[in-house]
């Protein structure tokens, strides 16, 4: 029954969602959906075991690539996104020459180095990418008349319907290639490296696609972030956002493919929603680092767990064996 | 004059100023189980990881059929048809044992990115997952396929090492210290698998401590002493030879 009605219930839940909300919480709506797709990517990248702290300044390059492709270029937005995206994936692969020859902790620091490097050359070089002040005027999407429905992507509920669709079908992706044999590979590659090319694992390769993939979907998050806020400074990627993106990840936990998106959503409506309203907004880097270290400590396999709990009890009840029968 | 199956030539590793091994030359046939054994630090591990790749040899050769192996990656040596195991039960702990033997299926289902998106690889996955079921069919695992691999039994662990070569469909096999920490069933049980292995067409090379194991299992022993090849032969040879005994039981010339 859930499988057949779960999926289209959920389409229609995400479409009315934007309708019951304020015009600032549907803004909201709009970055929660493209942090999803950020932090998921992260996730794949986890896969192979390998934590990087320059994951947002992937996501900033695909902004500013897709952002300088419409303007000096004059390249049809939606496209420009996808140009963008391939661009942090390009990216990705060059930095993965120097950067994959570390593991642990070396290459997270590594690509700490790398991200840091990237941002420093936006702020350094006025042209193209505008110096400290970043890019300005971004090309928004153009408007869209589908007939039944017409986008105004200056409209949140439009720029939320078509993130939406652009997250949906790379969450999709990210989901059957992990299911796959590749996914696979990548665990092996990340519980035993030795083992895993012993039987024949070109290792160094497979933590090169996952890097490459994962950047490129962060890439095409920044894309989606750009040409909605219109404007995109070096800071907007500093590793505040990268502490942000770990957080979600480490609070929901990286066990499960929804693990992360959990953490997105749960702290997201947290920050929003009850810290904006209480006003503590300043205090978001503080409640956050208090959240860290109270998951780390309390709840270690991450939010993940309790849903995994939740399901393994609803399985073992015995209403649910009735409904098999 | 025919190609050697597997031989090493004049294989030599220094580790700055020692010499781990030095010059070692021997032959591997195909189809036999061979020995390497030796005392603690005659560099028979050493020797093995050259073989595998995991290190590049200093000056020497390995040659498969002819063909150099030495000093390509270890990946690269798996794919020309010889695959190691570990020391110990180095599996895959987090996976299911199916997912273990899946892993080992790599090289002759390659996975495709490209295909897992669209679906167009159901063929391929069908086909890797009848080579790890008849795998574990022939380590005897397949009741186990579902459990996670670290809650196995210690046996059944090692057994599932083997396994994970097997199921790259090798042509050598090689083996690093199999027996280590089994108690006389387990061992016994392992040899079994391991004529067993043989039989299937496999070539063995084993580096092994048990010697009650290696003298029942092997066709050609070579024994390494001090880095260099101390003599070669069957089982009963390499018995009775005395300078086997001496490098085994310590004699005159270099007491400790």
């Amino acid at each position: 029954m859930l499988h057949i009605l779960g999926w289209p219930a959920l389409a229609a839940a995400m479409i009315a969602l934007p309708h019951g909300l304020s015009f600032s919480q549907q803004e909201i709506l709009v970055f929660l959906t493209i942090n999803v797709l950020l932090v998921t990517s992260y996730r794949l990248l986890t896969l192979t075991g390998e934590w990087s702290l320059g994951h947002v300044v992937m996501m900033g390059v695909g902004a500013y690539a897709s952002a300088l492709y419409t303007k000096e270029l004059g390249i049809f937005v939606p496209l420009s996104m996808l140009l963008g995206a391939v661009t942090a994936a390009l990216i990705a692969l060059i930095l993965s020459f120097p950067l994959l020859r570390m593991k642990g902790f070396y290459f997270l620091i590594g690509s700490f180095a790398a991200g840091e490097i990237i941002r420093l050359l936006w702020k350094r070089f006025r042209n193209p990418f505008g110096g400290p002040k970043g890019i300005k005027k971004i090309d928004p999407m153009p408007d869209f008349d589908a007939g039944f429905y017409s986008f105004d992507f200056f409209e949140p509920v439009s720029y939320y319907y078509f993130a939406l669709v652009v997250v949906g079908v790379s969450l999709w992706i990210m989901w059957r290639i992990e299911r796959s044999p590749v996914g696979l590979t990548f665990h092996a590659v990340h519980w035993q490296d030795k083992l895993a090319e012993a039987a024949g694992v070109n290792v160094r390769a497979y933590r090169t696609r996952a890097f490459v993939i994962a950047s490129g979907f962060a890439g095409l998050s920044g894309t989606l972030l750009a040409h909605y806020i219109g404007t995109i400074n070096p800071n907007s990627f500093d590793v505040e956002m990268m502490v942000f993106v770990l957080t979600w990840a480490i609070v929901g936990g990286t066990a499960t493919f929804y693990g992360p998106i959990i953490g997105c959503i749960v702290l997201t409506i947290l920050n929003e929603i009850v810290l904006r309203e209480m006003g503590f907004e300043q205090m978001r880097p503080l409640i956050y680092g208090l959240l860290l270290i109270c998951s780390v400590l309390f709840l270690p396999k991450g939010l993940e767990s309790v849903v995994q709990g939740l399901l393994a009890r609803r399985k073992d009840s015995p209403a649910s064996g009735e409904e098999k029968a | 004059m025919t190609v050697p199956f597997l031989e090493t030539d004049g294989l030599t590793m220094r580790f700055g100023g020692l010499t781990a091994v030095d010059g070692l030359s021997f032959k591997v046939e195909q189809g036999a189980i061979h020995g390497l054994i030796g005392p603690n630090g005659a560099g028979k591990t050493t020797t093995f990881n050259m073989i595998s790749g995991f290190y590049k040899p200093t000056a020497g050769q390995v040659r498969l059929r002819g063909e150099v192996i030495s000093g390509l990656a270890m990946y690269q040596v798996a794919r020309r048809g010889v695959v190691r195991t570990f020391q110990h039960s180095t599996l895959f702990a987090e996976l299911t044992v199916l997912e273990n033997a899946l892993v080992g299926t790599h090289m002759n289902f390659r996975p495709s990115i490209f295909a897992a998106i669209t679906g167009r690889d159901a063929e391929n996955r069908r086909g890797a997952r009848v080579r790890a079921e008849e795998t574990l069919d022939f380590f005897g695992l397949l009741g186990h396929a579902h459990e996670r691999a670290g809650d196995l039994p210690h046996g059944h662990q090692r057994a599932l090492g083997l396994a994970v070569a097997m199921a790259a469909h090798p042509e050598v096999m090689l083996l690093d210290e199999p027996f280590t920490g089994m108690n006389p069933e387990e061992t016994n049980r392992m040899m079994a698998l391991m004529f067993k292995l043989r039989d299937s067409g496999v070539t063995i090379l084993i580096v092994e401590h048990d010697m009650h194991a290696i003298m029942g299992l092997c066709d050609r022993i070579t024994v390494m002493n001090f880095g260099r090849l101390l003599t070669e032969g069957v089982p009963r040879e390499i018995r009775a030879h005395p300078d086997v005994i001496e490098a085994y039981l310590g004699g005159g010339r270099h007491v400790a």
